[in-house]
Parts: C-alpha cells; sequence; structure tokens
C-alpha cells in the first residue's frame, strides 16, 4: 500500500502568456507509516503536488496511483480516494463552521451516511486522538477554541473520515512556540498511535528536523533532493542556494567543521551536538 | 537619550464590556525614536491588541497612548497618527490594492494629496529602499510572499512613516521571504526608522535591540534579547521558547564549558568554541 506519483508534469495557464511549469518529471512513493517532510520555498511546487495526491487537481501527464487506485481514471472513486488521503489546508480553522465541535468533527462522517452510532464514535475518537477530553469539548462552539485548539479540531474532523493518509500543510503557521510544540507533539502520537501515514508541508526547517523519517526537496518542480533529515542538512549551502536553510544546530555543526572541528557532520538535534561539542573539547584538552 | 516616540500610560482595552479578563491589562511601555523592538507572547497574550491601539484602530478604555506627541484617541489626528506609525499584517495577498506595484506604493501618498512628482520620488525612493525598484511594473500577484510583504514595508515607507509596526509578517513566508523582510528591516533601522515586530520566531525577535515579552495583556519582561533568553525556564512558562544556539549555549554552559549562558548568535558560539 503506497501513494505512488510517476512523471508527473503540472503546466498551469496553458495557452496563455503565463503558462508555468509547476511540476516537472516528478516521481515519488509514500509508503505506509511514513512521516514524510516535504520543503521548498514558496512556488517550488509543493502545494501544487500535494493537491494532486487526491485529485483536487489533475496532473497535465504522469499518475497518481493511491493504493493501488489510479487517481482520476474512475471518477466514481474519486470520493473514495478523497477520504483515503486527508487533506488539511493552511488556516483549517477558517474552515470550522458549525455550532458545536462535535457536530463540526461530525459534519464528513455525516455526509458519508453512516449510522448515527457509528458517526458518533468517529467523532468521539478522533477529538481524544487530538488530545480532547470528549465529553468537556463536544458541546462547546468552535470560536471560543484558541487558535491552537480550532486547528485541532479542525484535524479531527479530517481524521473523523479515517484516511490512510494525512497531509498537513503548514498545520503550525501563525502558532505561538508553545501551541506549535503542543500541535506537533499531538500530530507524532497520532502517528505513532493510529498508524496513519503523515505527509507534513512546512516551512520550519527545525520542526521537520526533528518530526520526519524522510524529506523530499522541491526546487522549480522537480524532486531536487530526497534522504533522511540527517543526510538532507548536511548540506546548508545547497539548502541556502535554493531558498532554504537549516535548522539552527546544522549550521552550528556546519561551521564548527569548517574550522577544524572533528564533529559528526549529520547533527540535528540540540542534544547530539551538545554531546559531540563536549567530546571534541575534552579530546583537544587533554 | 532618543526621543521618545510612542508612550503607552497605564492603558486597558477589552474587545466585549461582558469579557471578564482585559485583552491589553495594564500595559506602561515608551518606544524610542529609531528602536528596534521585537514584541513577543503566547497567542492571545496582548500583542496584536496592543498594534491595533497604538495604530488608533482600537482606543483605550483606560489610560492613553500618544504617537508622536498625538492622542490616539483625538479624532481629529487619526490619520496622523496613521501615517507616524504604518502597519503591515500577516497576510501579504490581504493587503495590496493595485494591480501594478508602484500603483500600489502610491496609493497612500495620492489619498493624502501630494504632489505628482512628489509621489514620484517617493514611490521611487521606497521601492529602492526595500530591493524592490526592479519590479515597480510587475503586478503584485507574479511576487513570491517576502516580496509582497517587502512591498507592503514600502507602501509605509511612502507615507513617510516613522515608524512601522509589523504584525507576524514572516508567518506565511518561506525561508527566504523570511530573510528578505528581516534583511530589510535592518535596512530601515540604519536609516533611523522606528520597528515594532510582533513575532513567534524566537530567531527574528533576536535580532531587535529590544525584546518586549507579553503575557495575559501586560509586559512581562523587557530588555536586550541576551536578557530575555539567558533564562529558559522563565521564557517557557511564557508559552515562548529560546533559539536552538542558546539552548545549546546553555547546555555547554551546565556541562562546565567556559561558555556565556545568554548567547544568540551562532558566529558568536563558533567564535568561542575556536578560540
Amino acid at each position: 500500500m503506497s501513494i505512488k506519483a510517476e512523471n508527473i508534469k503540472y503546466i498551469y495557464g496553458e495557452g496563455t502568456a503565463f503558462v508555468t511549469v509547476a511540476l516537472d518529471d516528478v516521481n515519488v512513493e509514500i509508503h505506509k507509516g511514513d512521516f514524510l517532510g516535504i520543503i521548498g520555498h514558496t512556488g517550488s511546487g509543493k502545494s501544487t503536488f500535494i493537491q494532486l495526491l487526491n485529485g483536487l487537481e489533475k496532473p497535465t501527464q504522469g499518475k497518481i496511483t493511491v493504493d493501488g487506485i489510479v487517481v482520476g481514471e474512475d471518477k466514481k472513486l474519486l470520493s473514495k480516494i478523497r477520504q483515503t488521503v486527508g487533506l488539511v489546508f493552511q488556516y483549517p480553522e477558517y474552515q470550522l463552521f458549525e455550532e458545536t465541535v462535535a457536530k463540526d468533527v461530525a459534519f464528513g462522517p455525516a455526509n458519508l451516511k453512516l449510522s448515527e452510532d457509528e458517526i458518533n464514535e468517529r467523532v468521539r475518537d478522533s477529538l481524544e486522538m487530538m488530545g480532547f477530553n470528549y465529553e468537556k469539548i463536544k458541546d462547546v462552539s468552535p470560536f471560543d477554541l484558541s487558535g491552537g485548539q480550532k486547528r485541532r479540531v479542525a484535524i479531527a474532523g479530517v481524521m473523523a473520515m479515517k484516511p490512510s493518509y494525512l497531509v498537513l500543510d503548514e498545520p503550525t503557521a501563525g502558532l505561538d512556540p508553545a501551541g506549535r510544540n503542543e500541535l506537533f507533539a499531538q500530530i507524532n502520537r497520532l502517528h505513532e498511535k493510529s498508524g496513519v501515514t503523515i505527509i507534513l508541508v512546512s516551512h520550519s526547517m527545525e520542526d521537520i528536523a526533528r518530526l520526519v523519517n524522510r524529506v523530499i526537496v522541491m526546487y522549480k518542480g522537480k524532486v531536487h533532493m530526497e534522504g533522511t533529515p540527517k543526510e538532507i542538512y548536511s548540506h546548508p549551502d545547497e539548502l541556502e542556494k535554493i531558498g532554504l536553510g537549516v535548522p539552527q544546530i546544522a549550521e552550528v555543526v556546519y561551521e564548527l567543521r569548517k574550522r577544524g572541528f572533528n564533529i559528526r557532520p549529520d547533527i540535528i538535534t540540540v542534544k547530539e551536538a551538545k554531546e559531540e561539542i563536549l567530546r571534541e573539547v575534552r579530546k583537544r584538552r587533554a | 537619550m532618543a526621543e521618545n516616540i510612542i508612550k503607552i500610560e497605564n492603558v486597558k482595552f477589552k474587545y466585549d464590556e461582558k469579557d471578564t479578563l482585559y485583552a491589553v491589562d495594564g500595559v506602561n511601555l515608551n518606544i524610542r525614536q529609531g528602536e528596534f523592538t521585537a514584541v513577543v507572547g503566547r497567542n492571545g497574550s496582548g500583542k496584536s491588541t496592543l498594534a491595533k491601539l497604538i495604530n488608533s484602530i482600537l482606543l483605550p478604555e483606560s489610560g492613553k497612548i500618544y504617537v508622536k506627541g498625538m492622542d490616539t484617541a483625538d479624532d481629529s489626528k487619526l490619520w496622523d497618527i496613521r501615517q507616524a506609525a504604518g502597519m503591515v499584517f500577516q497576510n501579504p495577498d490581504n493587503q495590496l490594492v493595485a494591480t501594478i506595484v508602484e500603483e500600489d506604493i502610491a496609493f497612500g501618498p495620492e489619498n493624502q494629496g501630494v504632489d505628482p512628482s512628489e509621489i514620484r520620488r517617493r514611490v521611487d525612493e521606497a521601492l529602492k529602499a526595500v530591493g524592490m525598484y526592479d519590479f515597480r511594473d510587475w503586478p503584485p500577484h507574479m511576487l513570491s510572499g517576502g516580496q509582497k510583504q517587502r512591498i507592503a514595508i514600502a507602501g509605509i515607507l511612502a507615507l513617510n512613516s516613522d515608524c512601522i509596526i509589523l504584525d507576524e509578517p514572516t508567518a506565511m513566508l518561506d525561508p527566504s521571504g523570511r530573510k528578505e523582510v528581516m534583511d530589510t528591516l535592518q535596512k530601515l533601522k540604519e536609516r533611523g526608522k522606528t520597528i515594532i515586530l510582533i513575532t513567534h520566531y524566537m530567531d527574528e525577535a533576536v535580532q531587535a535591540d529590544r525584546v518586549v515579552v507579553m503575557d495575559r495583556g501586560s509586559v512581562k519582561l523587557d530588555g536586550t534579547p541576551k536578557e530575555i533568553f539567558r533564562n529558559m525556564d522563565v521564557i517557557k512558562k511564557f508559552g515562548l521558547d529560546v533559539p536552538q544556539i542558546t539552548q545549546l549555549a546553555q547546555g555547554l554552559y551546565r556541562a562546565g564549558l567556559d561558555i556565556p549562558p545568554d548567547i544568540i548568535d551562532v558566529k558568536e558560539l563558533v567564535d568561542l568554541l575556536c578560540r
């Protein structure tokens, strides 16, 4: 089971003066259980790519296969694909609209014509999965919640559709550091507990570094680099050239190595950096 | 000592009379001319409300705010206040009005009835100041997020504002867009502009001269970036974080290395370690 993107090309505005190749020969396979990060500067093709994954957009060339079904081949299967691949857009709290949290989360499953018991169970499960106390939150108006809580409700709404793949586009934009940490911890737990495959689009190199197990770097519509966060972030010069950066820690490690520090190049957390630097400093002093 | 361009005296504000908590609850703060201040604090701490109070979009329930000596509650001074302290918002797509970059920047001075030749001069100067002169005849929707925010900043410069207030201007930008905006702010500071930057990014806050930490509607900490970020436990209590580089420096300091715990800059730490 996987999402497979093969030879994808996507062209905007064909036949106009503003024709743009947004995606060019993209080949990616996303495996069940992955926690995949997608990075790239604005206009690199990330957003276009994730919209192809559940058939919101159709590739100009190439094909996307979700768990064996070719997206868009059979229109009748499109709603099944959208259920399998859940998409959480930027600022999803703007899409909350019901009077209560429970009703809002129930909106998707209710459209699936499930039994009332099944709907209630899904609403409870997905709210609890997102770290809420169901009894306490169910009758609250979504508009009385904090920014971080609203986001979690919005994600719960997508999770209530029981997707196998969850695509999150900049889920922490505009949240404060505590809210950011809390939401990411929650997403991490979600990934571990429910086994849902997560595809995370983010501009925060620090967050990508500590969360995902594989990173795709997009540049000018192509997959420019692919690897573990450690592999990707040991190339700061390359990343800077394409409008990205590395976590501050990777920058320190890179600079220290340039100045002759004998430490590993693939360090991306504060803890690892501290241990490696201490080891080197003590060796130098001995 | 530079003059205080903004004076906030014991200001209280709540959005609804029925609210029990004040969004801004007794703030006293002076901003000096030419100072670059970062305001940080968790969501709902009152940062954006304070910015709107300075800009006279909201009026204090009690207390006073003066912008260049003008009382923000004085109706007749409204446009002078907004000209003196211009605002840039989070979403770059919500604040550009024209179909061509230079027309967008001319929009403000045109509305003030500025002479056309003077408008031309101001638009060119503002575009050069933010490094966007080559894009003057582009449609804004063809620009990147960072470029759009620089256009929004240029629009304020064209009004000859002394003070620029930015409410999370980089929240929606990629790393290079964020860097573009931060570099632009440094350049404006060199030209003597007063800058108030509201941000959730601690690595941006450390680039300011002064960091103000807000929580529950009031100012909890106020100092240089080094003073503010040296105490990780206190910062975390306010829902904030310290930059990774400071976390590393503090870890090394606690492990007994001769490294000060208030390092906020990569180069500073690398230099110290390579002594």
